[in-house]
């Protein structure tokens, strides 16, 4: 349901500002939500100053600046550090990101203000659980589906169906787009969210899966599939430049052709 | 997940509060507001067509009442949400088609929207003064 405020023990509190590197003149400041499930106090926005001479230009940079000179109990997730992981979503400057992508001079205030991905239960400071976006991928069954006889050598598939699955198949599972869409955000258990409905449609039009029919059939349904609203958060957000919200009105589009 | 030694509940990430609001995102909302009011404006136009089948004092009270600066304004504010609803409605029958959800399109159309809705409302305004003949 719809419920526009934060619970109260997600309230986010004022936190605590933290010292200025020593000697620093380049310092751009970063403001990054915390919460421990260890203390039991509400989330609070800490205040952190990055040495920017003594620090790359991205921001996760500054977030392992902050990790490794400032404060070593900030929490977040990262690894390939180069757009392919997808470790590192998280809010950063109002819009949902990759850190690592994202270079500091592209933040359009002066501070760097980062939360978790939005409305998403909070593991630690800014990291998720994401146990419900992976359940609703695996229930749109992410994999090639057929009924025919497996072939002596591989499925083929001509140059123009491999074409199709261009866009869609990028993605990375970042989870940016999901998160990034209020439809989600107030029917996050019904509504599959635009990630997986993106990778439904990855399999939807691949030219050698042959359950396009029950794929169909289990989005057929007023909130898996029809909860969209065209909001078009998870196409401007999106960090690889995919479509989501494109993959969710062809396969509306394909609802309708089947009919006909 | 693994389950968590946490004894204290897991907080919701914040959303709405620190969401950039971005045009597309803007313009959905107002959609749906526009659309809410426009139960309401209904009901503003029932009362007049009803005014007008009871008696011609509760037509000219009605009337009155319409034609006072507020009850313009409310007016103003109905052909507005009127047209603002209905420019959303054929954007959703273009995307229907699966057509101009690209990116800088959508927001282009997003911006156009509130402008040609503000435009067209102007201008009809305009054109009832002028059969009217005066304010």
């Amino acid at each position: 349901m719809v419920q526009l405020t934060l619970p109260k023990n997600s309230k986010v509190k004022q936190g605590k500002v933290w010292p200025k590197p020593e000697g620093a003149k380049n310092l751009r400041e970063y403001k990054i939500y915390r919460w421990s499930p260890d203390d039991g106090e509400n989330p609070r926005v800490d205040t952190y100053y990055v040495d920017m001479d003594d620090c790359g230009p991205m921001v996760l940079d500054g977030l392992i600046y902050i990790k490794n000179k400032i404060d070593p109990t900030l929490t977040f997730r990262r690894s390939c550090r180069e757009g392919i992981c997808g470790s590192c979503a998280m809010n950063i400057d109002g819009t949902n990101t990759l850190a690592c992508t994202k270079g500091m001079d592209e933040v359009t205030q002066d501070t760097v203000k980062i939360y978790p991905l939005p409305h998403m239960p909070v593991v630690k400071d800014l990291v998720p659980d994401l146990s419900v976006p992976y359940a609703q991928l695996s229930s749109i069954e992410p994999w090639l589906q057929t009924v025919t006889p497996e072939p002596a050598t591989e499925w083929k598939q001509s140059h123009e169906d491999r074409v199709k699955l261009d866009g869609l198949y990028e993605c990375i599972l970042c989870f940016c787009c999901q998160t990034s869409c209020p439809s989600y955000w107030w029917n996050g258990e019904r509504y599959l969210g635009p990630a997986v409905l993106l990778q439904a449609y990855r399999w939807l039009i691949d030219s050698r899966d042959e359950a396009t029919g029950e794929r169909l059939d289990n989005l057929e349904d007023p909130f898996r599939l029809y909860r969209c609203h065209t909001i078009m958060n998870c196409t401007q957000a999106c960090p690889k430049g995919l479509n989501p919200a494109k993959a969710i009105a062809n396969i509306k589009k394909m609802m309708v052709e089947r009919r006909i | 997940m693994s389950k968590t030694t946490s004894i204290h509940a897991r907080p919701l990430s914040p959303h709405l509060q620190i969401y950039r609001l971005i045009p597309t995102m803007l313009m959905s909302i107002i959609h749906r507001i526009t659309g809410g009011a426009l139960y309401f404006g209904i009901v503003l136009f029932v009362v007049w067509v009803a005014a007008a089948a009871a008696s011609k004092e509760a037509f000219d009270l009605v009337n009155a009442v319409y034609g006072s600066w507020f009850g313009r304004l409310v007016l103003f504010g109905f052909t507005w949400a009127l047209l603002h609803h209905m420019i959303g409605g054929l954007r959703h029958l273009v995307w229907d088609t699966g057509r101009a959800l690209e990116k800088a399109t959508s927001t282009k159309m997003a911006k156009a929207s509130i402008v040609i809705s503000v435009i067209l409302t102007v201008l009809v305004w305009i054109a009832g003064y002028a059969v009217r003949g005066g304010f």
